[in-house]
């Protein structure tokens, strides 16, 4: 019963962020919904006896990955979204695709009715750290090395993107800015 | 059969919202995702809603992990986890790029290469 109730809880939390999320121009706005959408899928992975999980999604996520965005979001000092204005069309073909995306997941979900229907015991699940760890080092080392070398080219990759510019063309960007400036 | 061994602790587990609710959950933040991508304009707010369906996608790993008491669908979130990180990393390398050039993160904005 308890576990219920905190289901709806936590579920109606993270509906709420992610609609808020969605909703907001205001580009910090957005990204502190979805820090909201983050932390209530958190609790959710603790009551599916997931705590490795839980603890990662807050690190990694919140910690990690939200921290980013809003320090770009600050160092760009990114104004509000302006509305759609030539692209208006686009709100029906959102509308429609949600409408059918929607429809479609809840299909699935009569379509596949062969799932167990009670949990194994919490005692025994693959929860806990040390059987994630066994598995990844063993069954699952060659998904993980993918995952270590994948990560090496993003540092590299993004090291790249936003490297110093070289003197002449930073000459070159700083005169089209100026253009765009003066336009 | 397996009736006979019904401790309290399934009974008690019973009392869990069902694995159908969560993927219910799984679907509607899914879609939510799905839409603000086609609804927001600026790159950072559709990097944000692509984070979102990812989640959504964990939470349905983490679920059938759960009802099925498999570790491998832990181990696909962690993968996807560190997709997202190098995504967030490469992307918003990506949007400095882009704003330094076109001093707008519109996407609108990025059309150099039409026409």
């Amino acid at each position: 019963m308890v576990s219920t109730v905190l289901f709806f809880l936590f579920a109606g939390f993270a509906i709420a962020c992610a609609v808020s999320m969605v909703y907001h121009r205001n580009p910090i706005y957005s990204a502190i919904s979805l820090i909201g959408v983050f932390i209530a899928l958190s609790c959710l992975y603790v009551m599916l006896a997931a705590p490795f999980i839980a603890v990662t999604q807050i690190l990694v996520y919140a910690g990690a990955i939200m921290v980013l965005v809003i320090f770009v979001i600050m160092l760009l000092n990114l104004e509000e979204d302006t509305a759609l204005n030539r692209l208006r069309y686009l709100y029906a073909v959102g509308g429609g695709l949600g409408v059918a995306l929607l429809a479609q997941t809840f299909f699935i979900f009569y379509a596949v009715l062969k799932t167990p229907k009670v949990p194994v015991d919490a005692g025994t699940t693959a929860g806990k750290t040390m059987s994630i760890g066994t598995a990844m080092y063993t069954e699952y080392l060659l998904p993980v090395e993918i995952v270590g070398v994948m990560l090496l080219m993003a540092i590299i990759g993004a090291v790249t993107l936003v490297r110093k510019l070289e003197a002449p063309e930073l000459e070159l960007l700083e005169e089209q800015q100026s253009d765009k400036r003066i336009e | 059969m397996l009736l006979a061994d019904y401790s309290l602790s399934t009974q008690l587990k019973e009392m869990e919202p069902s694995l159908e609710s969560y993927l219910a959950l799984s679907g509607i933040l899914f879609t939510i995702g799905a839409v603000g991508v086609v609804f927001k304009r600026n790159a950072i707010g559709m990097f944000m809603c692509i984070e979102l369906m990812l989640n959504a996608v964990n939470l349905t790993f983490i679920s059938f992990s759960r009802y099925y008491g498999d570790v491998t669908g832990q181990l696909f979130v962690f993968m996807v986890m560190s997709v997202a990180a190098a995504e967030a990393a490469v992307g918003l390398g990506i949007f400095i790029a882009f704003y330094r050039n076109r001093l707008s993160i519109d996407v609108d904005d990025a059309s150099i290469l039409k026409n």
